[in-house]
């Protein structure tokens, strides 16, 4: 992935929108019974997913109506017996131009916010916090850099924990108004991290070091699940990120430097705050 | 055919019997009527699985499987099942071979041996991949649990058993069937078409076949590639998808979908021309501007080659790779949405007969809509990024296949039943069966939307509870649609109870096609004089 910066000014003007819509929901960070529509966005970048979501949904609805209407029309008016002698048209260039040229329309009404927000998205801001993510079967392992303390730990599903498939035991900690580069990889085979609350999926492949990033503007839990079949225990491998103060990260650091202190930075860690790619793999 | 004039002769008395006729068959009507059955069977079977897992999905929580990787089985056998086993041999081998040389006017297949070990190899290849499914997998457990696309290391490391080695040849040998098929259809259809049949008075339907055959000619070269060099990983020390050897499983990936996105195209073109028809018949009016149709055809074909990684857009492309990626899935809606307003203009200002097929065509044209708008949204990897790999996938891709090419396959079945077998169904039993279909389907699949934007992943044995509602509404769904299969059966069975003899043209619009010229079933070999076309070259 490419690595620019982000306008920073964008991720502020984003956050005042979300800050404005932010009202905490039921539900936040993870989906709730009988749930409709996409999860309560907690980034700017999945707020701005979300409104291109419901843009995408106005125009495939009014698609899907239009066709419905005039199947209806068409075989309620064009019934044989309230019309007996068929037509002979089968030409109509305006109408064919017509039905090419507006699709094409449409799409441009499309293309321009999708190609914003895929700009947006893939581009790497300067992160504050770097951590590490690898997907083994069937849990994820996280590694903190040695400015946060250099320590790691295993992720497990909590099975007496609620809500259930989603707890694990130890949660991912990360302060909240802080951009993080989250760096994934696999150390068997492919697997998916993915958070959809921050809009974020990204598959952690063997061999290589994918790279992506949130910026999380609200305090909670927030789940996710292993979004790649990768064998037995696919669905017991959630990804639960706790987003704290900035103070009470603090706390926690340290608190996590002790508890972890015998796992010590993973071998290979990768990460590197300086918006270089990392190249070095996790070998299997 | 050069053939027929010398060898056929003593065979026109009598046709072979027993054996000699089934399974040394050359004759296109009757291998059709293999495919058509064969088809049915592994849909059965493929249908099974889905319930399976319908059934295991209704509550949360273990309810049928004692663990997630035989639910991955059954989730891996379905869909492969019902891609190279249901929809390929029943659109391209059942109706493609019936109807393609009936509609250009040949008397048989080009190469009618050729045709013969396609069928084979195709049933062979079906054995082959039931095999699998009971042979050792991944450890502890058999068959192969990593989805139908394969995707290593789960299919490599992940599954050092010979499950997935059945599961290669077995993709091999229907590759073989279909590469040796595509040069069967193409040759037969450039090469003998009746007199005054050009290419652009041809039969849409035709013209679907044509190009699918194209479709499937170049891509399944490296499909066999691709699963050739995952063979080679997992027997023979290879590493071309291992990064440990300086491989990479992306490159799989891509040689992948450079297969599996136009075989998505491969399984709705012969639906589209099969639609075309029924909707031109039943409206008495010839297609709306056929040749916008055909090319539309040629041009989702072509573009269908060059969007492959927009099944990839999470795996770490470059902003300018996923940038084109969506750029040129989107140009694809334009040929699409040709496709559907001109079905619409087609029964504007016609004088519709509302049969049981007119009914299966008109709700394909809604349903491939919904699934359509769908691909359009996950076309956008800005949103794809979340969708990607959740319930929503689902939903879309069996709007455009179960309810596309599925509701084409039936379409096709009861306009053609009367032709291929001679026998009327009951139009009210093609009907019931259709209600009972269309509800089931999007009851079964609609929720799924939900359940995608809400976040459920694919390939889940168990899931949070919360995704526990829409999951019991989509099992009661797909029981609905099994019970319309019931139906179904109960048509053949009608047709076959009271044996009501079918005319030349039983439904009597009239369709200009040459198969209605012919006898209710044809005569074993026609068109013995070729018939000569004349006319303007609206179909």
């Amino acid at each position: 992935m490419l690595m620019k910066t982000l306008p920073l000014r964008l991720v502020a003007a984003s956050g005042v929108l979300a800050a404005a819509t932010g009202n905490v929901m039921a539900g936040t960070g993870q989906p709730s019974p009988w749930q409709m529509t996409l999860q309560t966005p907690v980034t700017p970048i999945a707020e701005r997913m979300h409104s291109f979501h419901d843009m995408l949904l106005w125009i495939i609805g009014a698609i899907v109506v239009l066709v419905l209407a005039l199947i209806l029309w068409v075989v309620f008016r064009f019934g044989e017996r309230r019309n007996p002698t068929p037509s002979k048209t089968t030409h109509n260039s305006l109408l064919e131009v017509a039905w090419t040229l507006i699709p094409v329309l449409i799409l441009v009404v499309i293309a321009v916010p999708s190609f914003r927000l895929l700009k947006d998205q893939l581009t790497l801001p300067k992160a504050d916090i770097v951590i590490k993510a690898t997907g083994h079967q069937w849990y994820w392992s996280y590694e903190y850099p040695k400015d946060q303390g250099g320590f790691s730990f295993d992720s497990n599903l909590a099975q007496d924990k609620e809500p259930r498939l989603l707890a694990v035991d130890n949660e991912v900690v990360l302060p909240v108004d802080t951009t993080i580069r989250v760096q994934v990889t696999s150390s068997d085979v492919i697997h998916a991290f993915a958070m959809p609350s921050f809009g974020l999926k990204i598959d952690a492949i063997p061999g290589r070091l994918n790279e992506t990033w949130f910026h999380a503007e609200k305090e909670g839990v927030f789940y996710g699940q292993c979004s790649l079949i990768c064998g037995q225990n696919h669905a017991y491998m959630p990804i639960a990120i706790r987003i704290v103060s900035k103070d009470a990260y603090k706390t926690w650091l340290e608190q996590a430097k002790k508890k972890f202190a015998a796992n010590g930075a993973g071998q290979n860690y990768a990460a590197n705050d300086n918006g270089q790619l990392a190249t070095e793999a996790a070998v299997r | 055919m050069a053939s027929s004039s010398t060898a056929a002769h003593a065979d026109h008395a009598d046709h072979p019997t027993g054996l000699r006729r089934w399974l040394f068959s050359t004759n296109h009507k009757d291998i059709g009527t293999m495919y058509l059955l064969s088809a049915l069977m592994a849909g059965l079977i493929g249908g099974f699985l889905s319930i399976l897992m319908r059934i295991e999905l209704q509550e949360p929580g273990l309810q049928l499987f004692s663990n997630g990787q035989m639910f991955n089985v059954v989730v891996t056998g379905h869909g492969l099942i019902m891609v190279f086993f249901v929809v390929m041999p029943a659109l391209i081998g059942g109706f493609g071979n019936w109807f393609v040389p009936l509609m250009i006017g040949a008397p048989d297949m080009a190469f009618p041996r050729l045709n013969n070990i396609s069928l084979w190899l195709t049933i062979c290849a079906f054995l082959l991949l039931v095999v699998s499914l009971f042979v050792s997998g991944a450890p502890g457990a058999t068959g192969f649990g990593g989805g139908w696309t394969v995707y290593p290391p789960l299919s490599t490391s992940g599954h050092p058993g010979p499950a997935l080695d059945f599961g290669i040849l077995a993709l091999h040998a229907a590759g073989a069937s279909s590469i040796l098929g595509a040069i069967n259809f193409i040759t037969t259809i450039l090469n003998m078409r009746a007199p005054g049949m050009t290419l652009h008075k041809m039969p849409l339907f035709a013209w679907g076949m044509l190009v699918t055959a194209f479709l499937l000619l170049i891509s399944l070269p490296v499909l066999a590639g691709a699963i050739t060099m995952l063979l080679t990983d997992r027997n023979f020390g290879t590493t071309f998808f291992d990064p440990a050897g300086g491989g990479d499983p992306v490159l799989y990936q891509h040689l992948f979908w450079f297969f599996g996105h136009p075989e998505v195209y491969i399984m709705i073109l012969p639906a589209f021309g099969i639609i075309s028809h029924i909707i031109s018949t039943f409206s008495r009016k010839p297609i709306f501007g056929y040749l916008g149709m055909a090319y539309a055809m040629v041009a989702i074909g072509a573009v269908g080659f060059i969007v492959w990684a927009h099944h990839m857009y999470t795996v770490g492309l470059s902003l300018d790779t996923q940038r084109y990626f969506v750029f040129a899935t989107m140009v694809i809606a334009v040929p699409t949405g040709i496709k559907i307003f001109s079905w619409i203009a087609t029964m504007w200002g016609g004088s519709i007969r509302m049969t049981a097929p007119m009914l299966w065509a008109v709700g394909f044209v809604f349903l491939f809509t919904v699934g359509g708008v769908t691909g359009v949204v996950l076309a956008n990897a800005g949103i794809d990024r979340e969708l990607h790999n959740t319930y929503y996938v689902i939903a879309h891709f069996h709007y455009v296949l179960s309810l596309g090419a599925v509701f084409g396959i039936f379409a096709g079945w009861y306009y053609w039943f009367p032709k291929m077998f001679g026998y009327i169904v009951p139009d009210w039993i093609g009907k019931l069966h259709f209600w009972l279909a269309f509800i089931g389907a999007n009851v079964l699949f609609f929720p799924m939307h939900f359940l995608g934007l809400a976040g459920m992943p694919r390939h889940y044995v168990d899931y949070p509870n919360a995704y526990a509602g829409w999951h019991r509404i989509a099992s009661y769904g797909s029981y609905i649609f099994a019970f319309s299969l019931l139906v179904f059966f109960y048509g053949v069975y009608v047709a076959w109870r009271r044996k009501e003899r079918a005319a030349n043209d039983p439904w009597g619009m009239g369709s200009p096609t040459l198969e209605w010229t012919l006898s209710s079933p044809p005569p074993f070999h026609q068109f013995e004089k070729l018939p000569r076309i004349t006319g303007s070259s609206d179909h």
